[in-house]
């Protein structure tokens, strides 16, 4: 036990913790998302957000910018961003509906049992990190620098970098954006729609398919602007680098509620934080086993997680 | 439905029916046979003498692994299956998803690992043990303790249902894992505890039974102990245990109303499954000669599960041949592709090098199988006949809605 | 019915058939002595030439190639091949490899297994079957005290290289404020022990990371908040080089360094030209790059790319056992006893090759070199002195 480290550091752990708990959160939402409506935990969206990286990786690459740049002026820097969210968000986005139209869309078809839901998303989850595997020939891939690495400001001991203080205002942003789209939007009526009873959905005249497809489309572009982010933060991306991510932003979701938005919002921002602060307590190498014991402990008196399972009746 | 024939022309070879048409004595000759040709199964000279045309110099058996041993591959196979049969008994009796069976697993060698290597810290540092145990007497100890641990965990967690007892079984197995690797003070993380003792038995010119060059033996022991595993559990399976499970699984609800006591129930399967992991742990460990925390992470348990429901949920063959194919296909396919010449890289435009190593291919293939049996046989590819007819059911209660 | 169990016992009778023919042809083919004879004598090289850590090991599987290449060119008649077994650094793996090795009667020296974790796996078969290795780069102490008869190692060990890091920050980077990061493996306690051992009290911190974590945010307040003025990480590149990125990017403008695991190309590439410099790496071996001899330029040729990590170093390896050939050595045993009394120079790396009875290089010959990070590329190489 350290309390000095987590004393002194704990504005700058409160930091590091929310940035990387927005990664966390926008990958939760897609998982979040898939299960409110299909009850299915989409095993293969760490993949989805793992091309996301890439895609932002490659972006780059054909603007000129690997990870021997120099860094680039703050306006293009901007730009190179921009470019990166957009390319990353319809890259993951295209992969997510894919996967779903491959996968997923013959066993709904054929009214598979849940099981079989997830062992095929074990195998496209597979299949899409081993062929990303090949085609990088399992090498670790270093992301240009991009954002400038001095802090915005500085209070005392407490630093702010651009990258957290973006990561952040952009997670945030694309939450509330959601939130909006799925409570007072045609489409995202239809979400809530499907949902709360998949079947008198369809009888009323929601297209269920559709649904579905925009479902797992909105999950990938969220796991893009995901991408992005942690390309920017931790500074490299391989192929295999999708699972932990994934694991820890579905926990994510399970502790703020799988299924209800705004829990993968708190699930991931709380999950950020407590691995920071654990990570400075009892050192970095605990931070999972500090993750899952949280979770365990919440899931053994909230046995739905902090805000309780409600895509269906998530209307503000 | 009423239009639907009442009797469908039947299609495939319908093994199963056959051979439960077939006399009681050639039934049984049939199993003796059958289960005398699995232990042949590592010998070489059994493939060099199949008869299939073998191109010449090619150094191709057909069915052999020879890009690793074969008796190798078959003990992970081995262990593998009876990881399988235990995760069976959770998943496919009772319905519980377990994501980190493979805990149970580590739980079990490190028990044979601490009690019987002479390195081991319970000897050198804290002198709570005078000399290493023999692995026989370990064994017992390590299967008590996976049970144990199966209770221990399933006793707060039983009551969450479906996909969340699917995460906190997943942190349980990542929290042993990493418990494992972080502290020096008893499993000596990464460094791990060499020399762990083999199980016991000399040749008649005094070399040991399980060396380390011969793989044979282990696969031998394992088999032997998969088809004790086996009728233990299809007693159970076929006991008022065993109903009770196929209760839970198909309505907890209504079984829990019609008497059943549906947590002791659960508790049980989860316990069972617990310690056949545990064994597959020992036996392993009785081979290993080393164990470290990096055996056992988290994908382990997901080749596990996917052994299981390929194989075909609660279903006993299911689960054998489920745990044979996740480990003996990727194998296979790499063997096969390293005699044929396969490329191991193409160049793609000069931009992109593309790896095509067998080695780096096969999970790609192997993903994609898991994807096409669930879209074609959703049910596995040797289904409990039972637990088909229920699919059958569900897939006509409820028409498609798309 | 009849016919049909006529049927199935006809099955059953050809099964038994089979199974016993293959039983007694196993026999017979254990009774044929296995002579060996002097062509298609094969060497393997043992180690991860796929996965994260390949980086660290291909260079030396270049090297041993181009030994091998040379010396079939220059005895007419030889045909020496060198089989890879690509362990992908997992002692998992290690075992299945290893035995699929020795059952090869014509592999009959091993160069590798390249890391430690798989050695504790693999040399104990190795061992059974008399199969002799050298390895290039499993520096673990404690694997000479196994009694493997077989093992040698062509390197100085962690207790050579840990201390010279130790010398290094106190002697030439005058560092009084260490940080120490290591990766829990057992390469990263291994080094991390000794480097703490020397520098004492100029320790200001320590934390530890684990394989495959890519957020060090944590770490990175840790280090700035104790005022450090170097860290050193024990472990290897995939994990070191996000880490010492984001170190950067936190505004930490001290020394980094680490051992061989660090060592590879990799790790310039993914951290950037602009974070790594003035990083510094150790390794138990000097600079491929300014081999002796025509090493560097035969390399060159054949590889299209400068020699790596160690690349020199199993050079020189794979000719000591084709040195063996040469001499008539043709047996695993007959190997194994001219490795006993080897006593020559390697042309690339200038070493003089002679064990000591445990395996270990002798001690005389052990050099620890400082490579610092200069515009992409490692530079600078620099011979440690000796404590």
């Amino acid at each position: 036990m350290n309390f000095d480290d987590l004393i002194q550091g704990f504005p700058d752990l409160t930091t590091t913790g929310l940035a990387q708990g927005s990664v966390y959160a926008l990958v939760a939402l897609g998982y979040t998302l898939v299960y409110g409506v299909l009850r299915l935990i989409n095993f293969a969206h760490s993949e989805v957000f793992m091309y996301g990286t890439f895609a932002a990786l490659w972006t780059w690459g054909l603007m000129g910018y690997d990870s021997n740049s120099t860094r680039p002026s703050l306006g293009m820097a901007l730009l190179l961003i921009l470019v990166a969210l957009v390319v990353a968000a319809l890259f993951s986005g295209g992969v997510a509906v894919l996967l779903e139209t491959v996968a997923y869309r013959p066993l709904r078809k054929r009214n598979a049992p849940p099981l079989a839901f997830l062992i095929s998303a074990i195998g496209a989850s597979f299949v899409l990190a081993e062929a990303m595997g090949a085609l990088t020939e399992r090498r670790q891939q270093g992301i240009p620098s991009i954002l400038p690495s001095t802090p915005l400001f500085t209070a005392g001991g407490w630093t702010v970098t651009p990258v957290q203080l973006m990561t952040l205002v952009v997670a945030l942003g694309v939450m509330f954006a959601l939130d909006w789209f799925v409570s007072k939007t045609r489409f995202g009526r239809g979400i809530r729609a499907v949902a709360q009873d998949a079947d008198t959905a369809a009888l009323m005249g929601v297209n269920k398919g559709r649904v579905i497809a925009l479902v797992f489309l909105l999950g990938g572009l969220l796991a893009g602007v995901a991408a992005v982010f942690y390309n920017l933060k931790q500074g490299n991306t391989r192929f295999n680098g999708g699972f932990l991510i994934g694991l820890k932003a579905f926990s994510a979701a399970v502790l703020g509620g799988i299924g209800n938005l705004r829990g993968a919002l708190i699930g991931g921002l709380l999950l950020g934080l407590v691995e920071a602060y654990g990570a400075a307590l009892f050192g970095s190498n605990w931070t999972n086993v500090i993750a899952f014991v949280v979770l365990l402990v919440l899931l053994m008196f909230r046995p739905t997680g902090l805000l309780g399972e409600s895509l269906g009746r998530a209307r503000a | 439905m009423t239009t639907e024939p009442i009797k469908q022309p039947r299609r495939g070879l319908h093994l199963g029916d056959r051979f439960r048409a077939l006399p009681k004595p050639a039934r049984i000759a049939a199993i003796v046979v059958g289960i005398a040709l699995l232990y042949v199964l590592p010998l070489k000279g059994f493939y060099e003498n199949l008869g299939f045309p073998i191109p010449v110099g090619s150094g191709y058996l057909p069915f052999y692994t020879t890009g690793s041993d074969m008796a190798n591959v078959l003990f992970q196979c081995g262990y593998y299956i009876l990881l399988a049969l235990g995760l069976n008994v959770v998943l496919g009796y009772a319905g519980l998803l377990d994501l980190g069976f493979f805990g149970f697993f580590a739980v079990g060698a490190y028990t044979v690992a601490l009690l019987t290597s002479p390195d081991s810290k319970l000897i050198t540092e804290y002198n709570w043990l005078e000399s290493p145990w023999p692995w026989l007497v370990t064994v017992p100890i390590g299967v008590s303790l996976a049970l144990l641990s199966g209770v221990l965990l399933g006793w707060p967690t039983l009551r969450l249902r479906g996909d969340y007892l699917a995460i906190v079984t997943l942190g349980f197995a990542e929290i042993i894992r990493i418990v494992a690797k972080n502290q020096d003070w008893i499993l000596n993380g990464d460094r791990g505890i060499p020399s762990v003792a083999h199980p016991p038995g000399t040749w008649s010119d005094g070399s040991p039974v399980f060396g380390i060059l011969d793989w044979s033996p282990y696969y031998w022991l394992v088999l032997t102990v998969i088809i004790a595993v086996i009728f233990l559990i299809r007693n159970l399976a076929n006991s008022r245990v065993g109903r009770a499970w196929i209760a839970i699984r198909e309505d907890e609800d209504a079984a829990e109303l019609m008497g059943v006591p549906t947590f002791k129930f659960k508790l049980w399967a989860f316990a069972i499954g617990a310690a056949v992991g545990g064994l597959s742990g020992t036996l392993w460990a009785g081979q290993a000669n080393f164990v470290n925390s990096a055996t056992f992470s988290l994908e382990n348990s997901i080749l596990v599960l996917a052994a299981v429901v390929l194989g075909g949920a609660g279903s006993i063959g299911g689960a054998i041949l489920g745990g044979f194919l996740v480990i003996y296909l990727p194998e296979w396919l790499r063997s096969v592709g390293d005699v044929f010449g396969w490329p191991h890289s193409v160049d793609v435009f000069g931009i992109f090098r593309l790896d095509t190593s067998p080695t780096s291919l096969r999970f790609i293939i192997f993903g994609a199988l898991l994807i096409v049996v669930m879209i074609y046989r959703p049910q596995g590819l040797w289904p409990n006949r039972r637990r088909a007819a229920e699919l059958k059911d569900r897939q006509k209660e409820v028409a498609p809605v798309e | 019915m009849r016919q049909r169990l006529a049927r199935v016992l006809g099955g059953v009778a050809i099964l038994a058939l089979v199974a016993g023919g293959a039983a007694a042809c196993k026999k017979e083919e254990a009774t044929t002595p296995g002579g060996s004879t002097v062509s298609g004598l094969k060497i393997g090289f043992f180690g991860a030439l796929t996965g994260d850590n390949a980086g660290l090991v291909t260079p030396g599987k270049n090297g041993a190639e181009l030994a091998i290449a040379e010396y079939n060119a220059a005895n007419p008649g030889a045909d020496v091949q060198l089989v890879p077994f690509d362990s992908q650094g997992s002692p998992d793996k290690a075992a299945a490899l290893a035995t699929s090795a020795v059952a090869d009667a014509k592999i009959i020296g091993i160069v590798g297994p390249a890391f430690s974790g798989e050695s504790e796996v693999a040399n104990p078969i190795f061992d059974q079957a008399g199969l002799p290795i050298i390895t290039q780069s499993a520096t673990r102490p404690s694997l000479n005290s196994k009694g493997w008869k077989i093992f040698h190692r062509g390197v100085g060990n962690d207790l050579s290289q840990g201390p010279a890091i130790g010398r290094y920050l106190k002697d030439v980077a005058k560092a009084t404020k260490v940080f120490i990061v290591d990766d829990q493996s057992a390469y990263g306690t291994g080094l991390r022990d000794e480097v703490k051992k020397i520098l004492g009290a100029a320790v200001v911190g320590q934390d530890k990371v684990t394989e495959k974590q890519q957020e060090f945010g944590p770490v990175v307040t840790a280090v700035k908040s104790s005022g450090a003025d170097a860290v050193f990480y024990g472990g290897y590149t995939p994990e070191a080089a996000p880490f010492l990125k984001q170190l950067r990017a936190g505004g930490f403008k001290g020394t980094f360094i680490g051992g061989d695991g660090l060592y590879d190309a990799n790790m310039l590439s993914v951290t950037g030209k602009a974070d790594v410099e003035g990083a510094v790496v150790t390794c138990p071996c000097g600079p491929a790059t300014a081999a002796k001899g025509n090493f560097v330029a035969d390399f060159k040729a054949k590889f299209g790319t400068d020699p790596g990590v160690y690349a020199d170093v199993a050079y020189d390896l794979t000719k000591v056992f084709l040195e063996g050939f040469k001499a008539g050595k043709t047996t695993r045993a007959d190997l194994q006893a001219f490795l006993g009394t080897y006593n020559g120079v390697g042309s690339a790396t200038g070493v003089t090759y002679k064990w000591e009875a445990n395996g270990e290089l002798d001690p005389a010959q052990v050099a620890v070199w400082a490579f610092t990070a200069k515009d992409g590329a490692w530079a600078n190489a620099t011979q440690i002195p000796k404590g």
